[in-house]
């Protein structure tokens, strides 16, 4: 994993996973049955339909948790293992609790060449957090990205879907501060 | 080159106007709108579906692929294979062909069902011309797959976009939306017996998916290892279905192909290879962006007439002349044509023809680990050269950096290379690692041993201090 040092044990929380626990009918929601089964009406096989209701349930409840892996599973009717075969592979499915915001700051080449050091040490010391951690009042979690298209906007970096160009240090920071003050904002 | 207007209508009118003087010299971008792109109505007035009608009404699938083929239009997704030679292995054509008295109007449900993808998962560092189309101008690309499903006889028709364009999701949504809205779409298209239903599949980020068999596991909702070859995905591909994979540029050019005819795209180039190409400049430039020119644009004029030059002064190190998976080339290769041959005579690949430039004040070294990283982290994993190459590439070059590199490491280096070469790996993933490594090794070898000699980084002094201390004030 290279930049993302954490260790398999924090990715992947418990492999050892009970199916029978879950009742997928009753652990998804009515709205994230229904999309799920139109994504699975578009397609020829309902295991094809993984992606879209992984992102589906994503959507919904901030990250992906093994008891919501199995109850997809269930649904698509495929194994929980293959389903998190599927998971794990993505960058932008979450396997653990995430925070509010989602910072995937892009580590390739050409934010590489125009400095993006400089503002992955300026996010971490701005909210004392390191890739793959997520601060204590739950806010941020930081993550590194490939390469996001906007190599000729370098350094950039893309915010719960949100993407950031031209970053500088003073940008950043207004960034992060202003994300931080609309949650405290909605949260009044 | 974004052709921005304030939304009200004289100044639409105005860039309406501007963008169709250039329809002939610049098919694929003249149309481009980054503001506000056009609509269905929009893209109609402007000359769109002009290319599907022609294909619909007046060819029989035969006659595109005669059409395209004559063209000589080459994939822009990097490897550069003939598009029309790509389309003539769908089984569908090929019956065409042996009866093609009989065909006059073919009956597309009595022939086996092909699948269309159109690879949007463009995810190549440095890469960012797709984004340009899909953003700027959705409905080119709806009309092209419009194009492309009909002569290959396929009725679903899949968008592969990569999951971090949220943007283009939601606008190439909307085009398709319109699309059906105005029978585009859907069952018998504009009065005719072809049907199509266009879906868009937004992928979660990682980029193996690219590779054309590892994006069909992806859509089958398998784990998204690229599959073994042959069968090739035009013979058994999604579904076991016969599958064309075509990326958005090179899609693109249909619809225009189809309305000016292959004579005219030949024309569009003075070079060997015909048409235009969205070429890319980004790095140590002083205007990085995108820009549609004629194929064999030199890299000189690339870099110095649109690039803008190098930035803050410094001198050209070296640059990758299409994405992150191509060989560097330096100085001495700034007069050649950026075509699919002459790039790859000076030793190198046209790849997605964005260049990547160093400047002489950073260090290759580190460019090449940067590069290296992220191979490593997106490998499958799923053979071991690549698997266990990528990362001990990544391990070796770090002690480089960290200045404990011996005289051995570069010969390890070496043969790491070796190891991870075209026939010895699944895919093209490692390949496409091992040609920055091995030519920076080559053109930039005194770097290398330079880390060796001095225990340290070079350039570490130059840049590093400045940029920690500077870094170091803003935080908290």
């Amino acid at each position: 994993m290279n930049n993302n040092d954490f260790s398999v044990s924090q990715i992947i929380p418990s492999l050892m996973v009970a199916d029978d626990d879950i009742d997928f009918h009753q652990y998804l929601s009515s709205d994230e049955l229904k999309a799920i089964e139109h994504e699975v009406s578009i397609m020829e096989t309902r295991e094809s339909a993984g992606i879209e209701a992984l992102k589906i349930v994503q959507q919904q409840r901030g990250w992906i948790s093994d008891d919501s892996l199995t109850a997809i599973a269930q649904c698509l009717n495929i194994s929980t293992a293959q389903l998190e075969g599927v998971a794990t592979f993505y960058n932008l499915i979450y396997r653990q609790k995430v925070g509010h915001y989602v910072i995937h700051l892009c580590d390739s080449i050409s934010c590489h060449l125009t400095g993006y050091e400089q503002i992955l040490n300026v996010i971490k010391r701005h909210l004392n957090i390191d890739y793959g951690q997520t601060t204590a009042d739950g806010q941020f979690t930081l993550l590194s990205n490939a390469c996001l298209g906007s190599c000729d906007k370098s350094p950039a970096m893309m915010i719960n879907g949100k993407h950031y160009h031209s970053l500088t240090s003073e940008s950043v920071v207004a960034i992060l501060n202003g994300l931080s003050q609309n949650l405290g904002d909605d949260h009044v | 080159m974004s052709n921005s207007h304030s939304g009200n209508n004289t100044a639409n009118t105005h860039w309406l106007e501007q963008a169709l003087t250039q329809a002939l010299t610049k098919p694929l971008s003249h149309l481009v709108n980054l503001e506000e792109p056009l609509d269905f109505t929009g893209y109609v007035k402007a000359g769109g579906y002009v290319g599907a009608t022609k294909a619909l009404q007046e060819c029989t699938p035969n006659d595109v692929l005669t059409i395209v083929s004559d063209s000589g239009l080459k994939g822009r997704g990097g490897a550069g294979f003939p598009t029309g030679m790509k389309w003539s292995c769908v089984p569908a054509l090929q019956k065409q062909e042996t009866s093609e008295a009989e065909s006059t109007n073919a009956s597309f449900n009595a022939q086996e069902s092909s699948y269309l993808i159109c690879n949007a998962d463009e995810m190549e560092p440095g890469t960012f011309k797709d984004r340009y189309l899909l953003e700027g101008v959705p409905h080119q690309l709806i009309e092209a797959m419009i194009i492309a499903s009909y002569t290959i006889s396929a009725n679903k028709a899949y968008i592969f976009l990569r999951g971090e364009y949220f943007l283009a999701a939601k606008l190439l949504q909307k085009a398709i939306d319109q699309a059906y809205e105005n029978n585009w779409l859907g069952a018998n298209i504009q009065g005719t017996d072809f049907q199509l239903d266009l879906y868009l599949h937004t992928s979660a980020g990682r980029y193996i998916c690219g590779e054309e068999t590892a994006l069909i596991n992806a859509l089958e909702g398998k784990r998204a290892n690229p599959r073994a070859k042959p069968p090739f995905p035009q013979v058994s591909g999604l579904f076991g279905k016969p599958t064309v994979v075509n990326n958005v540029e090179t899609l693109s050019n249909l619809p225009h192909i189809l309305k000016h005819g292959s004579e005219w795209f030949k024309a569009l180039s003075p070079d060997s290879d015909p048409g235009t190409k969205l070429y890319a400049a980004c790095g140590q430039v002083n205007t990085p962006g995108v820009w549609e020119l004629p194929m064999g644009v030199t890299i000189r004029e690339l870099l110095y007439q649109y690039a803008g030059g190098m930035k803050d002064g410094v001198n050209l190190k070296g640059l990758l002349p299409g994405g992150a998976s191509t060989d560097f080339l330096t100085e001495q290769h700034l007069d050649t044509p950026m075509d699919f041959d002459s790039i790859g005579k000076a030793g190198s690949r046209l790849g997605t023809g964005g260049l990547i430039v160093l400047g002489d004040q950073h260090c290759p070294v580190a460019m090449v680990l940067n590069l290296l990283r992220f191979f490593a982290q997106e490998s499958c994993g799923w053979c071991t050269p690549c698997r266990d190459g990528t990362p001990w590439a990544v391990e070796i070059l770090t002690r480089f950096e960290q200045g404990t590199a011996k005289a051995e490491d570069l010969a390890q280096l070496h043969e790491l290379c070796d190891f991870m070469w075209l026939g010895k790996t699944h895919c093209a993933l490692a390949p496409g690692a091992v040609e920055p490594l091995k030519s920076a090794m080559r053109y930039f070898k005194e770097d290398f041993e330079q880390h060796i000699e001095q225990g340290c980084c070079p350039y570490e002094s130059k840049l590093s201090n400045k940029e920690e201390k500077k870094a170091a004030s803003y935080g908290q």
